[in-house]
């Protein structure tokens, strides 16, 4: 029997159609904007102005808040300006443009393929390193690293998870670089553990992807201290506290940040960033995304630079297919749809999905049945149902009670929902007021 | 039988004898002017002035002991003078308002560019993207101000997708302009004769990107600013916003914007016969 | 050019949808009627087709012309309505009364509510319980079972069901093994031969229905497992004590319309709770009325009686009951 958490979780079909396509490094864009806020928290201050010459991995904005991030070229080229463009959010935001010239690289870049295993910086400093190349969560949350491995105090970690769960379906983007990449990924584990002081680290994935965790179970015979864990195949596994009930049994209590149980979980992903920053001293500037859907052409995996527009990597996957009805940045479950098709890649795009019209029509919505399925489902033990009727009724304190911040928008109730009512859209309106209400409860 | 009688009876008075000393110790002393106060507000039980019921307003009144901050927007200056009367005070006389609707980005001056799927709730739309048509800063058109309006004073055109204020049934309670997450609608001074002149957009953008999603947008130009003789229009982040205590309503501004982005309400119609078709439009919407 | 879609994630819907659901309902609910048609034939037939028609009239009706809202009659819930409605009269009941329960169902127990999803008493058994109270004569005369090509017997005959040969026995204080050979053998109670309301006669059908809603995912096992084990221990219990008066609990099981309440009509999502605490609760409350009911009630069958009870505590059982939260244990 394998692992897997206890709670809720549903089983949408996987359709992973680029899983068997080798990562491909896409031609630099003629052009990249670089929105100023990529990660959770405090936008990047601008240390670049129009008609500045940039290299790529050259500082251009500078994290200043303690929970924030430096941001990097990807390209080399002259800053055109910094504008308003249009970003996943879908409103316009602050963003750096920079017109491409060649592709030159700072030369403090170790650009060679050999792999360098030892790590001869201690702790802190390996923490300092992340925070100068500006690395960010890659499993979609974007939270800086840094932040991640200062344990706060009082508090000890004795176990770093890796995340190659990849529950989301169709995205692909961490199955490839487990396969390509896993001694990478590998010593930047060791790296993640030594910053964070602790002798154990588990590696979590599905056991949809057999290849990676053959692979990857081979290899961490090598690294001391590291373990593969296979994983039953169940959404929404890749949420922080399903990964750790599911690997170590430990629930993190409602409300607080893994920490609290002793565990820092980090995705795949952010490991190959890690090993790249601190061994071969280049910051997080491309990263791999999947370009997929069922009517795109060649689905892939794409290595992108930081800020290049969506419609490139389209473009390079077989173009627009001509019956697209929703661009979804990350994956069907929780990803968000896309307003233009010139939104950039930034660090938290895992993925980029094109829907058909057809199967991006919401069905039709009808009135609630009480069968009890969005409870039967609810990862975090709530009750959907009763959270959206109190939010459309504006009971913001009794949403309170019942657990509403506690929800992480896995969105697996309006996905069982017979009836088809937009649950997780009132939520969601809900964790916004009641979050508000208890921020001003707080000034008061 | 008699046993029955005089067992019940006994009951009878000694629970009349409790009653009547607990009705003695748990006694509320109340002023009567809370009684009397709350007698001549509207009960609505809107929220309008700030707080949560007519009840609660009659409370606080009598307990402040004076009139500043108090205002019932929907009773208006009659109630608040027979207030003031019952308080033996004098009363502020307010200047009527009414709920103002800035944003005529409507199917035609500002058409979609993607269709939203999901809750009827702007709120939740804003929060998602910047809207159907583009425009960051114009009406998402999903009912949020309908239903917070305790009055029915404000229901959505089915051509235009934007709401619209029924002048007579509106109370100023301000109940839409809380339930806008863009605060499209504004409390503007009634006027005379109901006469209004306003900016019908709030779009902070440069001039030409809001021309892209809507040309109705205001771009910022200043030039109702140069024509205004009383300086009651000021030009801030690219959006021109007209002063109404300040207004005179001489309408000179009106047709010098080049995107016609300036309304004016219940005015006769002009002569020029060129505009007369817009101007009827935006009637309508208000 | 399509518009792009923006909606909220996720952007994936899961197959299920309440049509689903509702013809699932009539598909695993087939077997039961093909058995009833074989046994009481067209009287059978004829009750059913009456009374999905009636429900789906009153229905269209009252959604078209007194609430002036949408038709919902699409959905199915009618149907299921309907079709378990007629499980649950004897197969001579004269066609108005059928119409009668048919209103009272819909009408009463699920438009006056507020239509799908907000009824708080199963429609069904609202229906057929309002019909026994009013008519108590026709409600009551069991028509003997005789399968479809058997010979001939006069149409007349009637007779009582296991549970009231059983419950009229006792009251005349004989014990069980004296009853013995007046109440059907098992394997036809199984199969159905013996006097009851048409649907609910066969347990093997009724059984192979409800594998199909386990299969298919429409019910879980919470209140179906609690009502039967409850009813199992209880009677059981009884049993051990004074095997005399009191029956085996496999005769509980298969008899009256136990099979059919408790998968079909106990499992109702819009009138049972929605947490699986809240179910195992239902279901042992159900079970626990039934078998009072009973034993020592007035009315030799209770499965109604006891789900519509529980069905009035549902709203409570939702308030009491919620699910375990993720993460609560450890907040003290």
């Amino acid at each position: 029997m394998l692992k897997t958490f206890k709670l809720g979780g549903i089983h949408p079909e996987e359709i992973k159609l680029s899983s068997d396509q080798p990562i491909d490094v896409l031609p630099v864009p003629k052009k990249v904007f670089i929105p100023v806020s990529q990660n959770l928290g405090a936008p990047s201050k601008v240390l670049v102005k129009k008609g500045d010459i940039v290299k790529a991995g050259q500082l251009i904005a500078k994290g200043e808040a303690f929970i924030s991030s430096n941001l990097h070229s990807s390209v080399s080229g002259t800053v055109m300006k910094v504008d308003k463009v249009i970003d996943t959010s879908g409103y316009k935001r602050e963003a750096i443009v920079i017109d491409v010239d060649g592709d030159e690289w700072d030369n403090t870049i170790d650009r060679s393929e050999q792999i360098k295993r030892d790590c001869p910086l201690s702790a802190k400093e390996i923490i300092e390193k992340l925070k100068e190349m500006g690395i960010v969560g890659l499993g979609g949350a974007t939270f800086p690293s840094h932040v991640k491995l200062m344990v706060p105090d009082g508090k000890k970690a004795d176990l770093l998870i890796i995340n190659g769960v990849e529950c989301e379906p169709y995205l692909t983007s961490d199955h490839r670089v487990m396969m390509e990449k896993g001694e990478e990924i590998m010593i930047g584990t060791t790296i993640l553990m030594k910053g964070l002081g602790v002798k154990k680290a588990i590696i979590g994935i599905e056991n949809n992807k057999k290849d990676a965790i053959t692979y990857l179970t081979d290899l961490a015979d090598k690294f001391e201290g590291t373990k593969v864990q296979t994983l039953k195949v169940k959404y929404p596994q890749g949420g922080e506290k399903q990964l750790i009930k599911a690997l170590t049994n430990r629930e993190v209590p409602s409300g607080k940040l893994p920490i609290e149980v002793g565990c820092v979980v980090n995705n795949v992903g952010t490991a190959l960033a890690v090993y790249e920053a601190v061994q071969k001293n280049k910051p997080l500037f491309e990263r791999v995304v999947t370009v997929t859907g069922k009517s795109v052409n060649k689905p892939a995996n794409f290595l992108v630079r930081v800020g290049t527009p969506i419609s490139e990597l389209i473009d390079q996957a077989g173009g627009l297919p001509q019956d697209t009805g929703k661009i979804i940045s990350g994956g069907p479950m929780m990803g968000k749809a896309l307003v233009s098709l010139d939104t950039p890649v930034v660090k938290g795009t895992s993925g980029i999905l094109l829907m058909t019209d057809r199967e991006s029509k919401r069905v039709v919505v009808q009135t609630c049945i009480r069968c009890g399925k969005c409870i039967t489902v609810c990862p975090m033990g709530l009750e959907p149902y009763l959270l959206s009727n109190l939010i459309q009724h504006e009971e913001l304190e009794d949403a309170e009670k019942e657990g509403i911040m506690d929800c992480m928008e896995c969105g697996s109730c309006q996905y069982t929902c017979p009836s088809g009512r937009p649950l997780l859209d009132y939520i969601r309106v809900g964790k916004n007021r009641v979050g508000q209400m208890i921020r001003n409860r707080g000034k008061k | 039988m008699i046993f029955a009688v005089i067992s019940l009876s006994a009951i009878g008075i000694v629970s009349a004898i409790i009653l009547f000393f607990v009705a003695q110790k748990f006694k509320v002393i109340e002023d009567p002017k809370i009684d009397s106060v709350e007698g001549v507000l509207p009960g609505a039980n809107c929220g309008g002035c700030g707080y949560p019921g007519c009840r609660n307003f009659a409370e606080e009144i009598v307990k402040a002991g004076n009139m500043d901050g108090f205002y019932c927007p929907v009773g208006g200056n009659d109630v608040m003078s027979k207030v003031a009367g019952i308080l033996g005070l004098e009363a502020d006389m307010a200047e009527p308002q009414v709920a103002v609707v800035r944003c005529n980005g409507t199917r035609t001056n500002a058409p979609k560019k993607v269709e939203y799927d999901g809750a009827a709730t702007c709120f939740f739309a804003h929060n998602l993207y910047s809207g159907e048509s583009g425009c960051p800063y114009g009406c998402l058109g999903l009912d949020d101000c309908v239903v917070a309006c305790n009055f029915d004073a404000i229901y959505m055109d089915e051509e235009t997708g934007l709401p619209v204020v029924i002048e007579d049934k509106c109370v100023a309670c301000g109940a839409c302009v809380e339930a806008c997450p863009r605060d499209i609608i504004e409390l503007r001074n009634v006027g005379k004769k109901s006469k209004r002149i306003y900016v019908c957009c709030i779009n902070e953008e440069k001039g030409g990107v809001a021309r892209k999603n809507c040309s109705v947008a205001c771009i910022g130009c200043g030039k109702c600013v140069k024509v205004c003789p009383f300086d009651a229009i000021t030009l801030e982040n690219n959006l021109a916003y007209i002063d109404f205590e300040k207004c005179k309503l001489c309408r000179k501004c009106v047709p010098v914007c080049p995107t016609d982005a300036i309304h004016e309400i219940n005015f006769p119609l002009r002569k020029v016969k060129e505009d007369s078709s817009e101007k009827e439009v935006d009637k309508v919407v208000v | 050019m399509i518009l792009p879609t923006i909606s909220g994630s996720p952007h994936v819907h899961g197959e299920q949808s309440i049509q689903k659901i509702m013809f699932g309902v009539v598909i695993a609910l087939v077997p039961a009627f093909f058995v009833s048609i074989y046994f009481f034939g067209f009287d059978a037939l004829k009750l059913v087709v009456v009374s999905i028609a009636a429900c789906l009239l009153f229905e269209y009706l009252i959604q078209k012309y007194l609430i002036k809202g949408v038709v919902t009659i699409n959905d199915g819930s009618a149907v299921v309505t309907g079709l378990l409605l007629a499980f649950n009269v004897p197969s001579n009941l004269p066609v108005w009364i059928m119409i009668v329960g048919a209103f009272v169902a819909i009408g009463i127990a699920k438009m006056s509510y507020g239509g799908i999803g907000k009824n708080i008493f199963n429609p069904a058994l609202v229906g057929r319980v309002f019909l026994l109270l009013s008519f108590p004569v026709q409600m009551t005369s069991w028509p003997v079972a005789k399968p479809l090509f058997a010979e001939k017997l006069t149409d007349a005959i009637t007779g009582p069901t296991p549970l009231g040969i059983l419950k009229e026995g006792l009251d005349e204080g004989r014990t069980i093994s004296e009853l013995t050979s007046e109440l059907p053998t098992y394997v036809t109670e199984l199969l159905g031969q013996h006097g009851g309301s048409l649907g609910e006669v066969s347990a093997i059908a009724l059984l192979l229905g409800a594998f199909y809603l386990f299969y298919r995912r429409i019910i879980s096992w919470h209140i179906p497992a609690t009502y039967l084990g409850t009813v199992v221990v209880f009677s059981g219990i009884l049993w051990l004590i004074n095997p005399g008066i009191y029956i085996n609990p496999l005769f509980h099981l298969v008899t009256g319309g136990m099979m059919l309440g408790v998968f079909f009509m106990a499992t109702d999502m819009v009138s049972s709770p929605m947490s699986a605490k809240g179910m195992l609760v239902f279901g042992f409350g159900a079970g626990l009325i039934t078998m009072l009911i009973r034993v020592w009630g007035a009315y030799p069958e209770g499965v109604s009686f006891a789900i519509l009870i529980m069905n009035a505590f549902t709203p409570l059982i939702n308030k009491g009951f919620k699910p375990k939260r993720f993460g609560e244990i450890l907040k003290t």
